[in-house]
């Protein structure tokens, strides 16, 4: 392991790091706050000569997928960022740039979709885009942005993958606050990240024809290939997270737990409110309260047998959705986990909590009062109220 | 020192293979054709949605005999760009040979729904050469008017109706928006002038930066004409004025192929069922205002390449 | 030809599973297309009489598939394979070398 550093750096500006030093080809974005800064200060590193990339300042975000898409089937290493509205607008490409196979990778900075125009973090944004047939991984904190960062180009361009990645970051509250990052030493990130090897790039000695008219009777054979692609994705970002650890001392794994061995009352959630979970968490396994922690680092694919390994012996479990899925019975996460429970023999009681929408702060006190009910339907027996809005004016 | 002289300079070989579903008679299948007749060497086609690129590409039947690349509907000119970066870039750091890239968009992907990202193309300056083959119409999902239909044509959206008869609005002129971008290059032209044609593509691949050539394309279900007339019909736009063939090469205009002796409108509208209507008393008004539009466009061209 | 650069011949079949086919929908030979013949559109065929053609390749500059081909001398032949009979070449042709016939006739 070559000399490693400790820098200060905002989320953003760990991503636009990370980015420089996987010696990115193709840069193609579209500002949008609260990603601003990664565009920015990767368009410094290539004025400044650090970074020998294309940057290439589109004039929308739809823009910028569809030349990411280009550029990947050149075989040129490629990335881009967005966040909600860019997210959003950039939706078919979404599907597309998974459906042909494109190794990009894409930071999030989770900012919540309109209406109103909100500017501050929800997981509105990826939540949409969740079907879209992405790898998507979320980060804690600064450092996991940058440290995920890197794996993502390998996870995407990994020949047993071959799918686009994307990495969320909590707008604002990951996005622009300051912390100490290790970064890894340009060497350590070359041996880690050598150039890419793609898979059919443009090869003028074998001309081919991508993105063709699939009719009925071969659309759904490639749209199977393509489920089976994003299954097997689980196992690479799984030896993915363990050689980055061997790398950087940090290693990863789909799942981080704390305190899931014995917990009666669990939570399970994304993002950086992870941290402040397990903080509330830490607290009251101080008093003795049996409580436990789930973070998801990564939600597509769902890493279904992680997460079910912890959830044995839990007997209520509380999932925390910072987005909606209007007319639903539970936010996006809480389907999944649902969906999941029911097909084991696991019957734990399920409360739904809905929290943060545009930026509204979870703080220490809404976790306690959280954990606080799960208690309460432990003693009951029961859930009274299935869903919980936590935070807003009632 | 133009490329073709003669219809016997034009290569032989053939980077459209037949096989494909484009009509009997297709305007736009020409075009295409004689466009990759001017390939210079190693050449990335970037596809918008189209009748183009879903007659060509029925899986697993390719026409292509290049890398050929199909995104979505308005992002040829974004996927292209793309493209031409990433081997700019990749010459530069890993000594990766830098292809020709040509973007290929209908009237429908390039005037309404791709504007955005031509203009954007445009204005970064990418080498890349834009050719959109214009038949006048969405003809690939059924013939509805585009910013391309010229005045009076009726389409399934702008029907020959009793209240409106046809198309009210002008067409709109994209060889002036892409101009006013400041690109070293763009032209219109014809595919019953293919020496001309030809010639405007192999100059723009030539040039390092944005190039665009807007090419005419009589379609034989969507015009309503005999599939043996399209060759005829688009000469017929070129002798009426309709559709005049010009360049305009770093801002300097120039006609290419000078009418002196226009034929009447009237000769081009005949042939057509869509523009049948516009012969009958009640419309003259109509047919009048695309005169009209006919003759303003020509003497403004005339002035500007008098300049 | 690259191994992985041949489309499967149960693909041209319809028969090719999702394991067989090429990742992304990826078509990674060029000009499959021949293997589908046109030919069998035509209403009307192209007849060319040698005797009258001059050579001068009008034909093959404007057949929109191309179904023309030219050969040695710059003499066409008409590719029946293909050839859709839109007519374009007969309109075309300077010495009306190119008749259209009825397809059976």
């Amino acid at each position: 392991m070559a000399e490693a550093k400790v820098l200060g750096l905002s989320g953003n500006e760990a991503v636009a790091y990370a980015v420089k030093q996987a010696d990115v080809d193709v840069i193609a974005a579209y500002p949008i706050t609260p990603q601003t800064i990664i565009v920015e200060r990767l368009s410094e590193y290539v004025n400044n000569g650090e970074l020998q990339a294309a940057f290439i300042p589109v004039e929308s975000e739809h823009s910028a997928l569809s030349t990411c898409i280009g550029a990947a089937l050149t075989g040129a290493r490629v990335f881009t960022a967005t966040a909600s509205q860019g997210l959003a607008l950039m939706h078919e490409i979404l599907h597309i740039a998974s459906s042909l196979r494109t190794p990009i990778v894409m930071a999030v900075v989770n900012r919540a979709l309109s209406a109103p125009i909100n500017i501050h973090c929800d997981h509105s944004d990826i939540m949409n885009a969740r079907d879209t047939g992405w790898v998507i991984l979320f980060a804690e904190n600064a450092q996991e942005a940058y440290d995920l960062t890197l794996q993502a180009f390998k996870i995407a361009e990994s020949h047993d993958v071959l799918l686009p990645v994307a990495i969320n970051l909590d707008g604002f509250i990951i996005s622009h606050s300051l912390e100490v990052v290790k970064v890894l030493s340009d060497e350590d990130v070359k041996r880690f990240l050598p150039r890419r090897d793609p898979v059919y790039p443009i090869d003028f000695e074998n001309p081919a024809t991508y993105g063709p008219l699939a009719l009925q009777d071969y659309f759904f054979e490639v749209k199977r290939q393509q489920a089976d692609a994003i299954g097997r994705a689980k196992e690479v970002v799984k030896k993915v997270g363990e050689e980055y650890g061997r790398v950087s001392g940090r290693p990863y794994s789909l799942v981080k737990e704390y305190g899931m061995e014995d917990a009666e009352v669990a939570v399970v959630a994304l993002g950086s409110s992870v941290g402040t979970l397990r903080a509330v968490a830490r607290r009251l396994r101080k008093e003795g309260k049996k409580v436990g922690v789930l973070g998801l680092t990564l939600f597509r694919p769902l890493p279904r047998e992680e997460l079910m390994k912890h959830l044995e012996g839990v007997k209520v479990l509380i999932v925390m959705d910072r987005a909606v899925s209007y007319g639903s019975t539970g936010g996006p996460l809480y389907l999944e986990v649902a969906g999941l429970l029911f097909r084991s023999d696991l019957r734990p009681l399920t409360l739904n909590v809905i929290y943060g929408l545009g930026g509204r702060d979870l703080r220490p006190s809404d976790v306690e009062a959280i954990f606080d009910e799960g208690f309460k339907c432990l003693e009951r027996g029961r859930v009274e109220k299935e869903l919980l809005w936590v935070g807003v004016r009632e | 020192m133009a490329f073709v002289k003669t219809i016997k300079d034009i290569p032989k070989e053939e980077y459209l293979a037949p096989g494909h579903r484009l009509c009997a008679g297709c305007g736009a299948a020409i075009a295409i054709r004689l466009a990759l007749k001017a390939l210079r060497g190693p050449t990335v086609i970037v596809n918008a949605t189209g009748c183009i690129e879903v007659a060509t590409t029925i899986y697993p039947y390719t026409s292509w005999r290049v890398p050929w690349i199909h995104v979505a509907f308005e992002n040829a000119a974004a996927v292209a760009s793309g493209v031409t970066e990433a081997f700019r870039i990749m010459e530069k750091k890993y000594g990766v040979k830098r292809p020709d890239v040509i973007a290929i968009g209908g009237d429908g992907g390039t005037f309404d729904i791709g504007l955005q990202a031509l203009s954007g193309a445009l204005e970064r300056g990418h080498k890349m050469l834009y050719i959109c083959y214009d038949n006048e119409a969405y003809m690939n999902t059924g013939i509805q008017r585009s910013g391309a239909t010229p005045r009076g044509a009726a389409t399934t959206t702008s029907p020959a109706g009793r209240v409106i008869p046809g198309k009210l609005e002008r067409k709109k002129d994209l060889v002036e928006i892409a101009a006013a971008h400041g690109i070293p290059y763009a032209a219109t032209a014809s595919i019953a002038h293919p020496i001309d044609y030809i010639n405007k593509v192999r100059k723009a691949l030539e040039i390092d930066g944005p190039t665009f050539i807007h090419v005419l394309t009589p379609c034989v279900p969507g015009w309503r004409i005999d599939p043996s007339q399209t060759i005829n019909i688009a000469r017929l736009a070129v002798d009426t004025l309709v559709f005049p063939v010009y360049e305009v090469d770093n801002g300097k205009y120039k006609i290419n192929v000078m009418v002196k002796k226009p034929k009447p409108l009237e000769e081009y509208i005949r042939p057509q069922g869509r523009f049948k209507h516009l012969l009958l008393p009640e419309n003259k008004w109509l047919l009048d205002k695309l005169k009209e539009d006919v003759r303003a466009k020509w003497e403004r061209l005339l002035k500007l390449a008098s300049l | 030809m690259k191994e992985i650069y041949k489309m499967p011949e149960s693909a041209f079949k319809g028969k090719a599973t999702w394991k067989e086919i090429p990742i992304g929908g990826i078509i990674p030979e060029p000009a499959t297309s021949l293997r589908y013949k046109t030919g069998s559109w035509r209403a009307l065929r192209p007849v060319l009489d040698e005797k009258k053609c001059v050579r001068c390749l009008t034909c093959w500059v404007y057949c929109p598939e191309p179904a023309i081909e030219r050969l040695e001398g710059d003499a066409v032949r008409i590719n029946y394979d293909y050839c859709k009979g839109c007519g374009i070449c007969a309109n075309s042709c300077p010495v009306k070398a190119i008749t259209m016939v009825e397809e059976g006739a």
